[in-house]
């Protein structure tokens, strides 16, 4: 009867080979996620948001195509952004026969907790061709200051 | 229909016809495109895009449509990245005969609206053959 070692058993014999495999293929596959550079989070909620920081401001920016200045509606509570609005359907005409049907039309409302302390007063939004930006500024708590060296 | 909520579109990238040796971004837009007697319509999402970024074209049936985007002057560190910007750009085939000379187009709210006013189809003529 021949002895075989648990190390010297060919890698077929492995009852765990397969799930090594399945581990490597795990592996390989949140690599090229992480290689492909840092790409966009996948939003859940209409509309997608890119937030930027600056020394003293917090820009956010969305794409709104066709939505109306007067149809968005931004209101902030503490730290809770909320941005709703609606697109509305475009008038249909007449004896119209659809090619292609990709734009959706409907409300949208997303509440987003903002990352910093802002100033709720001081909050600026602009909409241009479609995309809305809205500035807010950080509260003087959490601006960076200047601290003056003095030498003696 | 306003009841309905919005949904997210996944941005689908579009290849320009040749690599180009700028590393930019194009998007397909989403677009609307329906018939009605007179005229072809086409709706496309161009959010970002002013009307000198908008480049038409109609040739051999083919109609391009291009929105090139101004670079992004953001300059703070991006906390938050949900969606990507880029140029858009996307070609379609129009079966309708086409007034090459009444096409309009219109952008509002980073909506593009281009009509195509399909041609008159020609009267057709009696020919008539004299005795001579």
């Amino acid at each position: 009867m021949a002895f075989i070692r648990f190390t010297e058993r060919p890698a077929f014999r492995n009852p765990w080979a397969e799930f090594e495999r399945i581990r490597q293929g795990l592996d390989e596959l949140s690599r090229s996620y992480v290689e492909k550079g840092k790409g966009p989070n996948r939003a859940n909620v209409y509309p997608a948001l890119n937030i930027y920081e600056e020394a003293d401001r917090l820009l956010i920016t969305a794409e709104l195509p066709g939505v109306k200045a007067a149809d968005l509606d931004l209101s902030i509570e503490g730290e809770t952004l909320t941005i709703q609005g609606k697109r509305d359907r475009r008038q249909n005409e007449s004896g119209a026969s659809y090619h292609r049907r990709e734009i959706e039309s409907g409300s949208f409302s997303r509440a987003i907790a903002l990352p910093i302390k802002v100033e709720t007063e001081q909050v600026g939004a602009k909409l241009t061709n479609g995309i809305l930006t809205i500035t807010l500024l950080k509260a003087s708590a959490v601006t960076p200051r200047q601290i003056k060296v003095s030498a003696e | 229909m306003t009841d309905r909520e919005l949904k997210i579109q996944e941005k689908k990238a579009a290849q320009p016809g040749d690599e180009s040796t700028k590393n930019e971004t194009f998007f397909a837009p989403h677009v609307d495109i329906y018939e009605t007697d007179r005229e072809v319509a086409v709706i496309a999402d161009m959010p970002g895009v002013t009307v000198d970024g908008i480049e038409l074209s109609l040739e051999d049936n083919i109609l391009t449509l291009q929105g090139l985007r101004a670079p992004q002057q953001h300059t703070g560190r991006l906390i938050l990245e949900e969606y990507e910007s880029g140029h858009y750009l996307r070609r379609f085939t129009v079966a309708e005969t086409i007034d090459q000379e009444k096409i309009e187009a219109s952008l509002a709210d980073g909506v593009l609206t281009v009509r195509l006013p399909k041609a008159v189809p020609a009267q057709p003529r009696k020919i008539e053959v004299k005795i001579g």
